[in-house]
């Protein structure tokens, strides 16, 4: 029967690695998601170690006891796992010196469309008051404008972004959702 | 004889794909290439289904015996994938090479697109015929890795956008698989697919229950099922025409692919069935709620690709021979549908400039064969009466009912407000696009007849779905008889004395005890040293 007691130095760096991983993904930077997603990778990578077993000698005929060689199949995964999350490193790299050439900066933006959707919503429903809304008494132009939204950039709507007044905005449409 | 098939559909792509990156100034040899190694796989898929009707076909890579090395498994549900998947790839290349798109006037490179393409192909391919869990980790990585390129071509700003957040979800869920893949190994000692069949049901129940979750919540981001969704949406629609229908036909799929192995082989105690019904209650509801919203076709669409996913999750959770036939039939139908409602959207795009439904309009009277085009798939996908849609809901649906419980018939309910709802969608998305008066002038351009032959050859395709529907029916019943027997599967891949037919102990210095004859000899479970698999780096 091998010994698959994990070693807690093993086990302490896995979550240390991991849970840093996981905070640093949940933001918004593509740099520091990328720095997240090394430090979860890695955090995998070494749960591999810990599901090889007790550390042994080189799995290499000839070089040591079969009882006492350590198992190599995990490593050969690991060593998988490592090289397939390089090309990912590099390709998300690029994605995040691609977004600094077109915007200046590496933070991934709200999807458009949706935005869109929700504003229709809004402006389709202007019977009963919106609590959230109400409260902060801005528009969601305001709202779009402060959360990195291209629209602004669409040639439809160039009078929205910064502009407090609701009535320069399309005519036709009512905008916002604080009727 | 037939064995000899089985790596070929990950064979030919990758090397075509190497051949075709090596001849990148000559873009007629490229697309040659490309095309005629599309057109081998579609034929080599079509020997698979004929030949995996009677077993397994197994192959043990490099010689290696099976425990110990890869092998690569094509059953009637993988050689039916397979050469479904291969169809649409070579028909949905085919219209990318009428659009031009790989001449450059859509801001793609020239070079990079056609290997890439086949690189995917691969990685598809690997994804349904492997019959190891950490090689189908690799083929998911294939196939991904290939999709980030297609999905950023051109590197426009909406683009990387989209990327981003796809990039980021499917890193995330390639974590999740490895840590499962960690620890099915601790708790197993093998990721070979067949004998983890074996050896799982002697682990711990709670550990078993552990590892089966880990896996659905890595499949689950892939297949997109609803709480782990959201991405799909946002992130398809920005992609060229052909890359969106492309991922929306083959990639969501190989994910429920995989739920189908993992459920039927390995976990067949069927645990988390309830959960999975309620996921696949959610998932077709707010999917289908969400496409009622949109605006944009082409994001309408990607919601009801979330919704019907819903139906095949059903039919696995159902795990009933019903249930499971009407999947691998629904499947097949809905990858084919699926994809030629892109690709007729890529021609709706091109016609009136636009895929928003507020500004497109009267494209009935501009274009009656693309109005022709675009009905029948989508009145196939909302399941009226005589199309495959129709057929492949009634057998989920029928399963559904056999199930008996309150659960059961909630999600017959769920499944017809959902199909009633794709058709509410569906036909506000035609009547927009092509009844009413145009918003605003459409200049009628030509469209490529390339793209409307390869967008006609695959709703003839789907046609012939319902037109072949009792073949095919029967042949998704004997694929889902195999899978729920199991033991076909494992014979077939371990052979009578649980080794494949490799050559590997032969190695094996004189009287070396370095690998063990049999694996399972007394207690077998949980000795990681003894035997696995052998890994591509």
């Amino acid at each position: 029967m091998i010994d698959m007691t994990p070693s807690l130095a093993l086990v302490v760096v896995i979550g240390v690695l991991v849970a840093s991983g996981v905070y640093l993904l949940l933001e918004r930077s593509l740099s520091r998601v990328l720095l997240g997603v090394l430090m979860l990778g890695n955090g995998v990578n070494l749960l591999f170690m810990v599901a090889s077993g007790r550390a042994g000698k080189a799995p290499i005929i000839g070089s040591a006891e079969p009882s006492e060689m350590s198992d190599p199949l995990p490593q050969a995964m690991v060593l998988t796992a490592i090289v397939i999350a390089l090309g990912m490193v590099g390709f998300v790299m690029s994605m995040a010196y691609r977004s600094w050439q077109l915007n200046g900066h590496d933070e991934v933006q709200d999807d458009l469309e949706d935005r869109r959707v929700a504003r229709k919503a809004a402006a389709n429903a202007p019977a009963y008051e919106d609590a959230d809304s109400a409260d902060s008494g801005e528009t969601l132009d305001e709202d779009a404008a402060a959360t990195r939204d291209e629209t602004i950039h669409d040639d439809e709507e160039h009078t929205v972004p910064a502009a407090p007044s609701d009535t320069a905005a399309r005519p036709g449409t009512p905008e916002g959702g604080d009727a | 004889m037939t064995s000899a098939l089985v790596p070929l559909p990950v064979m030919l792509p990758l090397f075509g794909a190497g051949l075709a990156l090596a001849l990148w100034k000559h873009s007629r040899a490229q697309r040659l290439i490309t095309v005629a190694v599309l057109a081998l796989m579609l034929a080599v898929g079509v020997g698979l289904v004929v030949a995996a009707d009677s077993g397994p076909v197994v192959v043990d890579v490099g010689g290696w015996a099976a425990p110990v090395g890869i092998v690569l498994v094509a059953d009637r549900l993988s050689a039916l994938m397979v050469t479904v998947s291969s169809l649409v790839l070579l028909c949905v290349f085919l219209y990318s090479l009428g659009q031009g798109i790989a001449d450059g006037d859509d801001e793609a490179p020239v070079a990079i697109y056609h290997p890439t393409y086949l690189v995917l192909a691969a990685g598809v391919s690997n994804a349904f015929l492997t019959g190891d869990l950490f090689n189908l980790y690799v083929g998911f990585e294939i196939l991904l890795a290939a999709s980030y390129v297609l999905l950023t071509l051109g590197g426009t700003g909406s683009r990387i956008r989209a990327g981003t957040i796809y990039v980021v979800v499917s890193l995330v869920s390639s974590a999740l698989f490895l840590v499962a893949l960690a620890m099915i190994y601790a708790a197993t000692g093998t990721v070979n697919l067949a004998q983890l069949a074996e050896r799982l049901p002697e682990i711990d129940g709670t550990t078993r229950l552990v590892l089966e979750i880990l896996l659905m919540l890595a499949f689950g981001i892939k297949a997109a099922i609803f709480p782990l969704s959201a991405w799909l949406p946002d992130s398809y629609p920005t992609a060229p025409a052909p890359v969106t229908a492309v991922f929306a036909g083959l990639l969501t799929k190989v994910g429920i692919y995989a739920i189908i192995r993992t459920q039927t082989l390995l976990f067949p105690d069927d645990r988390l069935d309830d959960v999975l019904l309620v996921a696949a209650l959610l998932t077709m509801l707010v999917g289908i709620l969400g496409a009622v919203a949109q605006d944009d076709i082409k994001r309408l669409l990607s919601f009801t690709l979330v919704s019907h996913i819903g139906y095949m999750v059903l039919g696995i959770a159902l795990s009933s021979q019903t249930g499971l036939t009407a999947t691998v039939f629904y499947v097949v139908h809905h990858i084919t549908v699926q994809t030629t409602l892109f690709l007729v959207v890529g021609l709706m795009e091109r016609i009136g400039g636009t895929t928003s439904l507020a500004r497109l309009g009267g494209l009935a009277k501009i274009a009656p064969l693309l109005a022709i085009l675009f009905f029948v798939p989508a009145m196939n996908l909302a399941g009226i009466p005589p199309l495959s849609g129709f057929l492949g809901k009634v057998g989920l649906l029928q399963g559904a009912v056999q199930l008996g419980t309150p659960l059961g018939y909630l999600l017959v309910g769920g499944g017809l407000v959902t199909s009633l709802l794709t058709l509410y969608a569906i036909v506000k998305a035609w009547n927009k696009a092509f009844w009413q008066t145009p918003p605003q002038e459409i200049r009628p351009q030509r469209l490529p007849s390339g793209m409307v032959g390869a967008t006609l050859a695959l709703v003839v395709f789907g046609l012939s779905l319902t037109v072949a529907a009792g073949p095919l029916f029967d042949y998704a019943g004997r694929a889902a008889e195999t899978l729920r027997a199991r033991t076909p599967y494992t014979a077939a891949v371990l052979g009578p004395d649980g080794r494949g037919e490799g050559t590997s102990n032969d190695v094996v210095p004189d009287g070396g005890t370095v690998l063990p004859d049999v694996p399972d000899d007394g207690t077998p479970s949980p000795t990681p040293a003894e035997s696995s698999t052998e890994v591509t780096g």
